[in-house]
């Protein structure tokens, strides 16, 4: 134990370039080759070709295959150094690793190119186009294609095997500058947006070219900005933070209070320097958080994995419409009144509250996955319900309701078309919510339902009722969803039985999950993540040409956080704990805070001797 | 010593399938005795704790606790009535703070809802101030073991002769007049052993709780117990102080002279 305690001191030797797992590198090269042959037939090459990242070199749709070589070149040499191992130097053995799998690679492309060359599968793969071809080939001709992918997919593994080899510096100063390039092109709306507003035209001018895409200058500026913040700034970020954290008491409850204040107070300073598009964008982000913050109470804290939470948006949404509309189905009396938004908003928590308790009635008593399919369930009867011939008199059927007003405010009236008023509007409901969340988790409601979550039947035998809790918990939900669902109404100015698909359930579960389950920045990262860039269910994102492939990044999102992170961006302390017992647990006892036994407590009356 | 009736068991049986796991189970248990239940592996004596505190339904008898049936009462309700148990197989909210379990454990005896929690009313303030207190109080039960540095821990980094501790403590949390204790000292060391079985007293003496115990190390059940039932395969075979069962030739024979051989 004592001689392996510092793995770094003493490293073995660097390999020999062909002391390869040889395997290894095969598998990876292939695996290179059918990732790179996946993605191009599932059309994203040619779908995201028109979203430039620096015109006119580079494209979103030539990144989609680029990183591939690069990010496999890496994996396949890096290694798990455990407690104890002794890792090897690296040398010249990751360059050939990472060469060859990138030439592998490579080689897969150029196959593809000369099948799509000679033979004619359009008929089951759509995307087996003269398009993707022209694209693969840069229009020089077959051979000038395979030999650019075979030189590239070589040199991309190479620089992937690199990463493993060159000074932790060089590998900050390279990861800076891509990353740096990309976010800026990512976020061009926002950030030319944001230029505009304040006046600094000339710089969103000098940055981008006119129709999209960073300007060579441009990224030039921008990797040098972001390698000089990764040399010198970074260190400062870091201190502030620790400096922030090691705050106690008084202190401590300061510096949160000027956090949250100047969050509160770039909440609205940000939407009146943006311009319309940007708006929306927060704004449809906005009513995600709101939404996920619900199921975060009943997901993350009460453990309830419900897949029928869009049920709830569906109730507050309709309920707006029918109650505001003036064209709402032709069955209600006529003195039915139209009331203002905020009338509605009353009936809609009763009628959130009312629905949270029907539906959770029946399933409450069920456990895990039963729960979770009947709950999914539930989630298309309402919506069904919304559309059949029973309820269509009422709720418009397949028409929906339309003609929703805005809300009347007195001096102004908030509506889908001044999509800043429609953030504010969010905003306040996303503060209640948050408010909410964080009240309840630390109360004796929020421990009754960690408990419930941690194990049930003891939660029960140490005289929880879970059934009520686990109601609460879906009623709380439900009205946060609830609301979510009648600003969507006054948004969108219409509702229909297509707002409220399966899907949307779908999104919002992975936005939980990515987030980060049981934490509330975690929740909010996560909608700002995936619905701003890469965009919800019907709504565009800042990568509006993804909406195509968004379900496919979803998903490949869901399964790489699942296998590496499983705690979500930001995860809760409880639930990391949750999925990394064992690291945890060997952390905090080569720190010395388990308790192996109990003889340390005992002191001089300790240790008992063996007879 | 003993004070008023408080447990009555009559001719209780429950079978799972064909299995008879308890068969005509007749007992009482009076206010300020410590009676163990004793028997061989798969006798039924966890299956006897999982009915009285009505995670498992009997099929038959009944179960009266000071004057009313427990029959059909959901478990949280028998915990609110005044009976908490611990698990064999330690069953901890493993991530959730010491303290924070014997919090929650407080969860019948409370009753801040939504409205106290969302407003920070004073009563909410002041009643999250006795739950910590009485929390601590009750793990202080165990000298420093947890309290301290601890009570921010998560329960997964305690030892495993903590975490039965922390059982015990999240029992007592409950404001119990019975516990039931399922192997307390199981996995302990003697010397550990030695000292709980101490404590063991102490919970009658001191907090004034009524102990039913299940334990197959026999030394603590001669040591802390007014009175023994023996079960084997489901039915009684033997009721009395140690000293009687432990020269029963049944029992005996049921533990093929363990007792007989401990108690020498
Ligand atoms: N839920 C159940 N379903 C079916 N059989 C059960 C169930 N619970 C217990 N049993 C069976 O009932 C019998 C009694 O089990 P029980 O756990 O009460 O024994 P025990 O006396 O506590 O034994 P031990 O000393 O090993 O803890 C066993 O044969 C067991 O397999
Ligand atoms: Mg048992």
């Amino acid at each position: 134990m004592s001689a392996t305690m510092e793995p770094t001191s003493d490293l073995l030797g660097a390999r020999g370039p062909l002391d390869q797992d040889w395997r290894k590198v095969i598998n990876y090269g292939l695996l290179t080759a059918l990732v790179l042959m996946f993605i191009s037939l599932a059309n994203m090459p040619v779908g995201l070709d028109s979203r430039k990242i620096i015109e006119p070199l580079l494209s979103m749709g030539y990144i989609s295959l680029l990183w591939v070589p690069a990010a496999l070149g890496y994996a396949v040499t890096s290694e798990k150094v455990l407690e104890g191992m002794v890792a090897h130097k690296k040398g010249a053995r990751e360059l050939v690793a990472g060469l060859i799998v990138g030439l592998i690679g490579g080689g897969g492309l150029g196959l593809l190119i000369v099948l799509i060359d000679n033979f004619d599968l359009r008929d089951p793969l759509v995307n087996w186009s003269p398009q993707l071809l022209a694209l693969l080939t840069f229009d020089e001709g077959i051979g000038y294609g395979v030999g650019f992918w075979l030189m590239a997919g070589a040199a991309l593994g190479l620089f992937g095997g690199a990463a493993h080899v060159v000074s932790a510096t060089v590998r900050k100063v390279v990861a800076a500058a891509i990353l740096w390039i990309l976010a800026f092109s990512v976020f061009e709306t926002v950030i030319s947006d944001i230029s505009e507003g304040i006046q600094l035209e000339w710089l969103a001018d000098e940055l981008y070219y006119v129709r999209g895409g960073l300007s060579q200058q441009g990224a030039v500026g921008v990797a040098v900005v972001g390698i000089l913040f990764a040399l010198f700034g970074r260190e400062h970020v870091r201190e502030a933070k620790q400096s922030f954290q090691s705050l106690e008491g008084e202190k401590r409850t300061r510096a949160n209070a000027i956090m949250l204040g100047s969050c509160v107070v770039a909440t609205i300073v940000l939407p009146m320097v943006l311009g319309r598009i940007t708006n929306e964008l927060l704004a449809n982000v906005g009513l995600f958080v709101l939404l996920a913050l619900g199921l975060n109470i009943v997901v993350g804290l009460a453990g309830i994995l419900d897949l029928g939470y869009v049920a709830f948006f569906a109730v507050g949404g309709y309920t707006t419409a029918i109650l505001t509309s003036s064209n709402r189905g032709e069955s209600w009396p006529d003195w039915m009144p139209h009331t203002h938004w905020f009338v509605a908003l009353i009936v809609v928590v009763v009628f959130a509250a009312l629905s949270g308790l029907f539906i959770g009635a029946p399933v409450i008593r069920m456990r895990g996955d039963y729960l979770a399919i009947v709950t999914l369930g539930f989630g298309e009867i309402i919506r069904l319900l919304f559309l059949s011939d029973w309820l269509g008199g009422f709720t418009g059927g397949a028409q929906g309701v339309t003609n929703i007003p805005g809300v009347d405010l007195g001096f102004v009236e908030v509506k889908g078309t001044d999509p800043r008023a429609i953030f504010y509007l969010v905003a306040v409901f996303c503060a209640f919510a948050i408010y909410v969340s964080w009240r309840l988790e630390k109360s004796r409601i929020g421990r009754a339902w960690m408990a419930i979550r941690e194990d049930e039947s003891v939660a029960e035998a140490m005289g929880i009722n879970t059934v009520n809790a686990k109601l609460l918990a879906f009623v709380v939900g439900a009205v946060l969803a609830a609301f979510s669902g009648a600003i969507f109404a006054a948004k969108v100015g219409s509702v229909f039985p297509t707002s409220f698909i399966i899907l949307v359930s779908i999104v919002i579960l992975v936005v939980v999950i990515v987030g980060g389950m049981g934490n509330i920045y975690g929740v909010i990262a996560g909608a700002a993540v995936l619905i701003g860039v890469l965009g919800g269910p019907k709504q565009p994102g800042l990568l509006a040409e993804f909406s195509e492939f968004k379900l496919l990044i979803y998903g490949a999102l869901l399964i790489w956080m699942m296998l590496k992170r499983p705690e979500g961006l930001v995860p809760n302390v409880r639930r990391s704990r949750e999925l990394h017992q064992e690291e945890f647990l060997q952390d905090a006892w080569l720190k010395g805070h388990v308790d192996t036994d109990d003889q340390d407590e005992l002191g001089d009356e300790g240790g008992v001797a063996p007879a | 010593m003993s004070g008023e009736r408080l447990l009555t068991i009559k001719n209780l049986s429950v079978t799972f399938g064909g299995l008879h796991a308890l068969k005509d189970l007749n007992f009482h248990v009076d206010e300020g005795e410590i009676v163990s239940v004793i028997g061989p592996n798969g006798a039924g004596k966890t299956t006897f704790f999982n009915m009285i505190s009505g995670m498992v339904t009997p099929t038959a008898g009944d179960i009266i606790f000071r004057g009313e049936s427990l029959l059909g009462l959901d478990p949280n309700q028998v915990t609110a009535r005044g009976i908490a148990r611990t698990f064999q197989n330690v069953r901890l909210f493993a991530n959730m703070t010491i303290l924070e379990n014997v919090m929650v454990a407080q969860h019948c005896r409370t009753k801040q809802g939504l409205w106290g929690s969302l407003f920070n009313t004073a009563s909410f303030k002041k009643e999250e101030e006795e739950i910590r207190e009485w929390g601590e109080h009750v793990l202080g039960f165990f000298g420093s073991r947890l309290i301290g540095y601890r009570l921010e821990q998560p329960a997964s980094v305690l030892s495993y002769a903590n975490r039965r501790r922390l059982e015990i403590a999240r029992s007592m949390a409950t404001k119990p007049t019975v516990i039931l204790l399922d192997e307390p000292v199981a996995g302990m060391n003697p010397k550990e052993t030695e000292e709980l079985t101490g404590l063991i007293g102490k919970l009658r003496s001191e907090w004034g709780f009524t102990i039913v115990m299940i334990e197959h190390d026999m030394k603590v059940v001669r040591d802390v117990s007014d009175r023994v039932v023996v079960l084997d395969h489901g039915e009684t075979i033997a009721q009395g102080s140690y000293e009687e069962v432990s020269t029963n030739p049944e029992v005996i024979e049921a533990y093929l002279g363990r007792p007989a051989e401990e108690a020498s």
